[in-house]
């Protein structure tokens, strides 16, 4: 068998994989995660900048003692990268990397055969 | 008032002190790159380290990668200056390690092997994309480098007390040499492990500083805060918006364009997504992320007790009068509270940090060119190993003579700000190509080439007729060229990135859908499906 002929074979076999269902269901379940997770964190990071640019009085307004609206609205991005972070490691390791892994092992198998 | 034996003198501590402590560290490294390092031979030992790092550790070394003397001098010295709107780039730099966590770190690590060019390779198939993948990955090492070196410069000017040349370029050699020997004899091994070290200091030596400051205000953060504005000729205005990038609607866009170019960038900066590389596979790169988000997180909230620190206990006049202007808050700070050992350790700390940036740095440029360029052009993908990495050996030594030469002349701007540039140049030529690379099935060649050059020549062009290179008459952010007659900035941001990057996903998208040729479905098939689920990815030995 030549180089080239098991190098079409092999493009081909991906592409019966891409167009299967469960590769689509992986993809879809991707997408419902990190879709959403991206949009929380960098609409929440822009209208942090936002406010800072054109909203510097609201973020003046003190909250408590010397800690204004903006000191805790700068603190609160970590906040929720940290929740992000964590959020998605779990989401990871109980869902997406059992589906993932799975399709992987069927794969390479499929292709040692 | 506080009195500052420094003014006085020009000189903060004991450089002696400076340098032993400095020279103990760089010593102790040597001796960690040499017995860690082994043979080096193959191309996966000298840029991947072997693929057999952990995550945690991985992640550690990241942090030490990414926490630059922009970070640990700049974004203190800009908070000690300014206030709030320093702060912005600690949220920044921080918050762009989402993308990376959710988008780049298990699919770049499943469809590459050393470089970013890897994964266009796999989806395209073209040296052109490859040259030009090379080229901006040459282009941003080129920029930070200078931030680092710039930062380097400073630094030796406040603890040695020269702001002369020659002394300043001794310096800056000494540090050129020690991070040419971590790369040349430590190779990635080598160089994880120096910035493993650099991070574990670093994050000590800032939560140390940290909580000191924190004892001198009865950890009351509002009590810091009002201490802070009592000492600022400002007063309140610190603790708001504003001081920055404050007045005129063009400053507002400023800090917009600063904000997107922040958040955007880190995902593109070729030397973090060469460290996904050095761990066994995608679920280990995902976890180096992780560590890194912690890691960073913890310390750029430091930063804000020990810029807000720095303003209150060393004040304003006394960091803008230091050699070294406000990259020099911190070290006054530790000066102010622990003397000279103190401020010693920070020093080294600081050095430690240029000299490890700078280290991950040359040896992703010269990967770039000796995969990419040598390898993948020039020998059409067919590069004995050993030739490859005697090549990366060679650029590695030629970026060491630039980055001495650049650092030098560039000695006196201002090191946050140069690295935003790398980061807004990051943002644009590198992340749609490689969001599109993994995510869109339409994208061809001529849209990654579109992409690449388009967000690459856009960002540096709007730079060099930005206020950064001429015609800036202010204090904070003089210009590149100082003399206020030469003035050909037309554009009137310091930061291109809210220009740059939508025309570099604008141009990606264009060259794509007018692409005479056809999208090649296969080999997109073939790299979502490697991204999603790991199959035929490149695999540590232990893995």
């Amino acid at each position: 068998m030549s180089v080239t002929q098991s190098a079409s074979r092999r493009v081909s076999a991906y592409e019966v994989v891409h167009a299967s269902r469960e590769f689509r269901g992986l993809r879809r379940h991707f997408g419902s995660f990190v879709v959403p997770a991206i949009g929380v964190f960098l609409g929440w990071y822009f209208l942090y900048v936002i406010c800072a640019a054109f909203a510097p009085n609201f973020m003046k307004t003190p909250l408590f003692g010397d800690v204004n609206v903006g000191m805790c609205f700068g603190i609160l991005q970590f906040v929720l990268t940290f929740i992000v972070t964590v959020t998605y490691l779990r989401w990871g390791r109980r869902k997406f990397d059992v589906q993932a892994t799975r399709l992987r092992t069927r794969l390479e198998q499929g292709r040692r055969r | 008032m506080k009195t500052h034996d420094f003014l006085a003198s020009g000189t903060v501590g004991d450089p002696a002190v400076n340098i032993t402590i400095f020279a103990f560290f760089v010593i102790v490294t040597l001796i960690i790159v040499v017995t860690a390092s082994g043979a080096n031979r193959s191309t996966s030992d000298y840029y991947a380290g072997g693929r057999n790092f952990k995550g945690w550790q991985n992640g550690i070394a990241i942090g030490g990668d990414y926490l630059s003397a922009a970070s640990f001098l700049g974004i203190g010295g800009l908070i000690a200056l300014y206030g709030y709107d320093g702060f912005l780039y600690s949220i920044g730099f921080l918050v762009g390690w989402l993308l990376v966590l959710l988008l780049i770190a298990g699919p770049l690590r499943n469809t590459g092997r050393y470089t970013t060019a890897d994964v266009f390779d796999l989806r395209l198939r073209n040296t052109r994309v490859r040259g030009a993948a090379a080229v901006s990955t040459l282009t941003i090492s080129f920029f930070y480098l200078l931030a680092q070196m710039a930062g380097a410069g400073s630094l030796v000017s406040l603890l040695l007390g020269v702001s002369g040349g020659a002394g300043q370029f001794i310096v800056i050699v000494v540090v050129g040499i020690a991070m040419l020997i971590y790369v040349l004899v430590g190779g990635m091994k080598g160089t994880t492990w120096v910035q493993m070290i650099k991070a574990g200091i670093l994050g000590v030596g800032t939560v140390v500083l940290t909580v000191w400051v924190m004892t001198e205000c009865g950890f009351n953060f509002s009590n810091l805060l009002a201490h802070a504005a009592a000492t600022s000729p400002s007063g309140k205005a610190v603790l708001g918006p504003g001081l920055l990038y404050g007045g005129g609607l063009s400053a507002h866009f400023n800090f917009v364009s600063l904000a997107m170019a922040l958040v955007l960038g880190t995902a593109g900066l070729p030397h973090l997504i060469m460290r996904l590389y050095t761990v066994p596979d995608a679920t280990e790169a995902r976890r180096s992320v992780v560590w890194t988000v912690w890691l960073v997180g913890v310390f750029y909230l430091c930063t804000l007790v020990l810029g807000f620190g720095a303003m209150w206990l060393v004040g304003n006049k006394a960091i803008l009068t230091a050699p070294g202007g406000s990259d020099s808050a911190v070290p006054l700070l530790a000066y102010h509270l622990g003397g000279t050992l103190l401020m010693g350790l920070v020093a080294a700390v600081a050095f430690a940090t240029i000299l490890a940036v700078v280290a991950g740095l040359t040896i992703t440029a010269s990967a770039s060119f000796a995969h990419d360029v040598y390898a993948g052009i020039l020998r059409g993908g067919d590069a004995d190993p050993r030739d490859e990495v005697r090549v990366a050996r060679t650029t590695a030594v030629v970026i060491g003579l630039v980055a001495v030469v650049v650092g030098f002349l560039a000695r006196k701007i201002d090191v946050a700000f140069l690295v935003s540039l790398a980061f807004a140049i990051a943002a644009s030529a590198n992340l749609p190509s490689i969001l599109y690379s993994l995510f869109w099935r339409r994208f061809t060649a001529r849209g990654a080439l579109w992409s690449i050059y388009g967000g690459l020549i856009s960002s540096v062009g709007l730079i060099i007729f930005s206020p950064v290179v001429s015609g800036s008459a202010s204090a904070a952010s003089p210009s590149l060229i100082t003399d206020p007659h030469v003035n050909f900035a037309f554009f009137p941001l310091s930061n291109p990135g809210i220009v740059t990057i939508p025309l570099a996903f604008f141009l990606g998208w264009l060259g794509s859908v007018t692409d005479p040729l056809p999208p090649e479905d296969a080999r997109f098939a073939r790299v979502q499906v490697r991204a999603l689920t790991g199959v035929g990815a490149e695999r540590g030995a232990r893995g």
